[in-house]
């Protein structure tokens, strides 16, 4: 229920970026949201659509790009990907790795109308 | 229609209040630790151990978050000698950098070497919001599971210890400690392991050994 705070944040970024650029509606959001951001689309849709009413953002569409979690493995040197759950890198089993994608979470950009 | 690049951070008003809180944590030379755990973990337990532990070389203050308005954990804070405050976080599932921002002016930060702010009962949120505390530690315990930190990996990214609490029932449990430890190697290599009992008090000398050297390291810093 943490994406009730996070989409008044995408709210307020976006009402405020669309002001400057003078829209007088936000029409689209483009969002970066790495697989590491433990964020369900589903439930930004569902607050967006509430807090949205009366804001020049009203019935924006909302786009989301999931960047896949990259892990670089510090012992041998290959990236790899998880799906669902957290793995040992699979080219040697090391488990020291840094996360080098998969925790982008910003918004990129908006259409407007001015 | 014209499209404007914006390219902000989304917890960046989240994150700017964490780094104000640091702020004023180092003003007072206070150093700060986030507790994370899943409810029923013993984070309460803990902290009190914790309180005995390290009250005679520390001046210990604790902002207790909470969902509710139940005083419960703080009153326990507040009859064991410290100095406490209570974060009602009116239902949301993490403590946020507002709501430590709010609570820090309720204490006497120049009297406080170590702060511990118990952070709401969760594995997913308290992940997304920085609080500008200097260090994150993760109470787990062994009913929960040993693949946990495989699940769950946010909250066990960028942690620097991990308690794993309730080693009295490792007889009664199939708990692999290897593979539970692994998982949060991943991505945390140099994490400080502290297995404990509440119950038994096994690991909390090593565990306030470890935070008075943290908190010594700071005050030279």
């Amino acid at each position: 229920m943490h994406e009730l705070p996070i989409t008044e944040n995408i709210l307020e970024i976006a009402v405020r970026h669309g002001q400057q650029a003078n829209a007088v509606r936000v029409k689209d959001l483009y969002l970066v949201i790495g697989q590491l951001s433990s964020i369900v689309d589903d439930s930004i849709q569902f607050y967006w659509d509430i807090i949205s009413k009366n804001t020049i953002c009203e019935g924006a569409q909302l786009h989301f790009e999931r960047i896949a979690a990259q892990l670089l493995c510090l012992d041998c040197g290959q990236t790899y990907g998880f799906e669902h759950e957290l793995i040992a890198c699979p080219h040697c089993d090391g488990s020291r790795v840094k996360v080098i994608a998969g925790e982008e979470f910003q918004l990129q950009s908006i259409e407007i109308e001015t | 229609m014209t499209s404007v690049t914006v390219v902000e951070q989304i917890m960046s008003a989240n994150d700017s209040l964490a780094a104000q809180n640091r702020a004023l944590l180092e003003a007072s030379g206070v150093l700060g630790v986030n507790m994370m755990a899943s409810p029923g973990a013993g984070k309460t337990s803990v902290i009190l151990r914790t309180i005995e532990a390290v009250a005679s070389s520390l001046r210990l203050g604790v902002v207790e978050g909470d969902t509710a308005a139940v005083t419960i954990d703080a009153d326990k804070v507040i009859s064991a000698g410290m100095p406490a405050v209570q974060i009602n976080t009116g239902g949301q599932c993490h403590l946020d950098a507002v709501m430590l921002g709010n609570a820090l002016p309720q204490l006497s930060l120049s009297d406080i070497d170590l702060l511990i702010v118990e952070n709401v009962g969760n594995l997913i949120c308290p992940a997304s919001f920085t609080l500008g505390t200097h260090f994150n530690v993760v109470i787990a315990s062994v009913p929960e599971g040993d693949d946990k930190p495989y699940k769950y990996p946010n909250i066990y990214r960028g942690i620097d210890a991990l308690i794993l609490n309730k080693t009295d029932l490792l007889p009664y449990i199939d708990f692999d400690i290897d593979y539970f430890k692994r998982g949060i190697e991943i991505l945390n290599p140099d994490f400080h392991f502290f297995p404990m009992s509440c119950k038994t008090g096994e690991g909390i000398p090593e565990w306030a050994n470890w935070l008075k050297e943290r908190a010594a390291a700071y005050q030279n810093r």
